[in-house]
């Protein structure tokens, strides 16, 4: 029988294997950030261990990153103190660091693939959950806790047991206005937020095989807001495409044994996945959230459902809780539903397509009254390629905020937050209870919906303008 | 990392499902840089805004099993959400189902993860609404858990369970294959990127 593409890359990386304990993996790329690393550091100086491979390891200032003064100390002392123990380590082992003010800087998730060094085939592994964003390039990538982040500094492994596979085919055309960002939430929607549980995903079929590169990114990006330990999409021309050039991409006679060795890594045709799902994307409109879990939510032409409605007990309690967080009554129109912030930004939604999505929705309109938008680049080459192309200008003529790249918003670990009872537009990954700030609300959107949101004042397609 | 055999204490009856790390410990306790003192951060929107949750409930004081509903540990792979949980005094954490990073996260920690049926957590719930000070024992020699004449096995890899019951840690388990790493990593393509500091 044939292996799916998440067996090969993982039978690929396996160092030891041995009955009744989990696979050791080889990792080809550990990527840091301030806020999962400063224990795990720590846990090395106390047992005397080395970072075993400091060359395959990569860190970036992103989380804690102010979007405003990036070129003044951080105000927030606690803040500060944690990004200043990052140089420290990194410092102390070794370890190349992209800081603030760096023009390499960035979301830890945007500067690997736009650096080239994400590639097919490899294992990745970051501290943080969204690391499946990097499986759109038919790598393994993973989020891994501050202890195993320990563990892959020791040793550049990680023991795991192998998940299962599931297949999730997307066919049909997408209708107009329909985004990477509205199939990955009309995913979870239909699969629930424990959906991919114990699950390594490819995602197949013609929509993804169309998707750009950083389309393919958004999708992969919220695998674990289904539950998913990974997310991929087999690596094809579009994918050699893309890296072709980059900075860390390979040369010459590499690039071809390195294309060569790309495109064997496909699912076979006779392989057989563990799980389907499938879904017909030209039954889809644009998505957005009502609730507090990225699995709450329903097309944009929809009302806030009624919890009664749902079968399930525990569903429908969470759909009641939801509501009252939201301050949200079923049955009112998604449209009517006020914000008083749209972000666009994350490492969801942060990159170059994205900005050019929303500009294009803005350009020649302006930000409702009453409405603040913050524009947030995943990357400072982002943020630079963006002002080449002159999105700055229409961003600020239509009263957006420009600002400088980082998490920002999406978490609220740093001055933008949500205030208690704020309602946002968003194009991050979660919308959990307090998440961009304490009492916030947050509705998950794609760009397009983001920009024309903030034309608007309530949520809305470009369609609506 | 401390030995886990068999534990006996009270227990929390936490009604929800889909408890997200975001919950657990809300971001702003991430900016810490030491790996201890997280309680304070336990659920911290809820025990504030919520009177009645659970942990401000004085008959539930000291309890040292959580009991929760499904998908416990969604969203954010932050371990603090488990350092959280540790430091607050709890030792296991009983739910119909687990996030993946969060239970892995748990299971290196020290603190065990028990999977059990959605009604069996729903008796267990009744049973410590009706007597908070219900004596529940988790059993990882036996993999049951045990209260009030009830007896349930729980599923846990017998790997995990070993490493647990003895508390080696994980890293000094795969130094002991320094040989197959090295020779993996002469193996590796060429091509792959590397960042030297
Ligand atoms: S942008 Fe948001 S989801 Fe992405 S790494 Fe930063 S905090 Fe995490």
């Amino acid at each position: 029988m044939g292996k799916t593409l998440a067996e090969k890359l993982w039978e690929s990386h396996v160092v030891h294997s041995a009955a009744g304990e989990p696979d050791l993996l080889f990792i080809d790329m550990h990527l840091v950030h301030e806020v999962t690393s400063p224990q795990a550091f720590d846990g090395l100086r106390v047992a005397g261990r080395p970072v075993h491979r400091p060359d395959l390891t990569l860190a970036t200032e992103d989380h804690n990153v102010p979007t405003q003064d990036i070129f003044k100390p951080i105000a927030d002392p606690v803040s500060r103190i944690q990004v200043e123990t990052l140089r420290k380590n990194c410092a102390d082992f070794g370890v190349r660091l992209y800081p603030m003010g760096d023009a390499e800087q960035g979301i830890v998730h945007v500067i690997g693939p736009q650096l080239g060094i994400t590639q097919p085939g490899m294992t990745i592994v970051c501290g943080d959950s969204h690391t499946s964003t990097h499986g759109a390039f038919g790598a393994l990538a993973f989020g891994i806790g501050t202890s195993q982040v320990e563990h892959v500094l020791a040793t550049q492994t990680l023991p795991m047991d192998r998940p299962k596979t599931m297949a999730v085919t997307v066919s049909g055309e997408p209708p107009a206005g329909v985004t990477p960002k509205d199939v990955i939430l009309a995913v979870i929607a239909q699969t629930g937020t424990g959906g991919g549980q114990g699950f390594m995903v490819e995602y197949r079929g013609e929509v993804f095989e169309r998707m750009s590169m950083e389309g393919r990114m958004t999708v992969c990006n919220m695998s674990i807001e289904w539950g998913a330990r990974a997310g991929m999409i087999a690596p094809d021309e579009t994918t050699f495409a893309y890296l072709k050039g980059r900075d860390h991409s390979p040369q010459g006679k590499l690039w071809d044994a390195a294309v060569e060795y790309w495109t064997s890594l496909r699912t076979d045709d006779d392989a057989e996945f563990d799980a389907e799902v499938t879904l017909d994307a030209s039954t889809l409109t644009p998505f957005v959230t009502w609730g507090t879990n990225p699995g709450q939510g329903a097309p944009l032409n929809s009302s806030v459902p009624d919890p009664a409605s749902y079968e399930d007990d525990s569903e429908r309690v969470a759909a009641e809780k939801a509501l009252q967080y939201m301050g949200l009554t079923a049955g009112t129109p998604l449209r009517d539903v006020k914000v008083d912030t749209v972000f666009v930004g994350s490492c969801t939604n942060g990159r170059i397509e994205d900005l050019r999505a929303a500009a294009q929705v803005i350009e020649g309109r302006s930000v409702a009254d009453g409405v603040r938008m913050l524009v947030v680049p995943g990357s400072m080459r982002v943020r630079a390629q963006a002002e080449a192309e002159g999105l700055d200008a229409i961003f600020t003529a239509a009263g957006a905020e420009w600002r400088q790249a980082g998490c920002s918003m999406c978490l609220g670990m740093n001055p933008d937050q949500l205030a208690p009872g704020e309602r946002s537009a968003s194009t991050s990954n979660r919308n959990f209870e307090g998440r961009q700030g304490k009492g916030g609300r947050t509705h998950l959107v794609s760009p397009l919906v983001a920009a024309a949101t903030a034309v608007t004042g309530h949520l809305a397609s470009p369609a609506d303008l | 990392m401390d030995k886990f055999t068999v534990h006996t204490g009270t227990a929390v009856p936490l009604r929800r499902g889909n408890v997200d790390t975001d919950q657990i410990i809300p971001a702003v306790y991430l900016k810490r840089v030491t790996r201890t003192g997280f309680e304070d951060g336990l659920f911290h929107a809820w025990r504030i805004n919520e009177p009645g949750f659970v942990l401000n409930q004085p008959q539930y004081d000291g309890a040292s099993i959580l009991v929760a509903g499904p998908d416990f540990g969604t969203g954010s792979s932050r371990e603090h959400a488990v350092w959280a949980l540790v430091d607050y005094g709890f030792r296991a954490v009983v739910s119909p189902r687990f996030a993946d990073i969060f239970r892995g996260n748990s299971l290196k920690a020290g603190l065990l993860t028990v999977e059990l049926a959605e009604k069996i957590v729903q008796r267990l719930w009744d049973d410590i609404e009706t007597d908070p000070t219900t004596q529940v024992t988790v059993d990882l020699v036996e993999r049951q858990v045990r209260w009030s004449g009830e007896v349930h096995d729980f599923e846990l890899d017998d790997y995990t369970r070993w490493r647990l019951l003895e508390g080696f840690d994980d890293i000094g388990l795969t130094l002991r294959h320094t040989d197959a790493v090295t020779e993996y990593e002469s193996t590796r393509n060429p091509w792959l990127p590397s960042v030297p500091a």
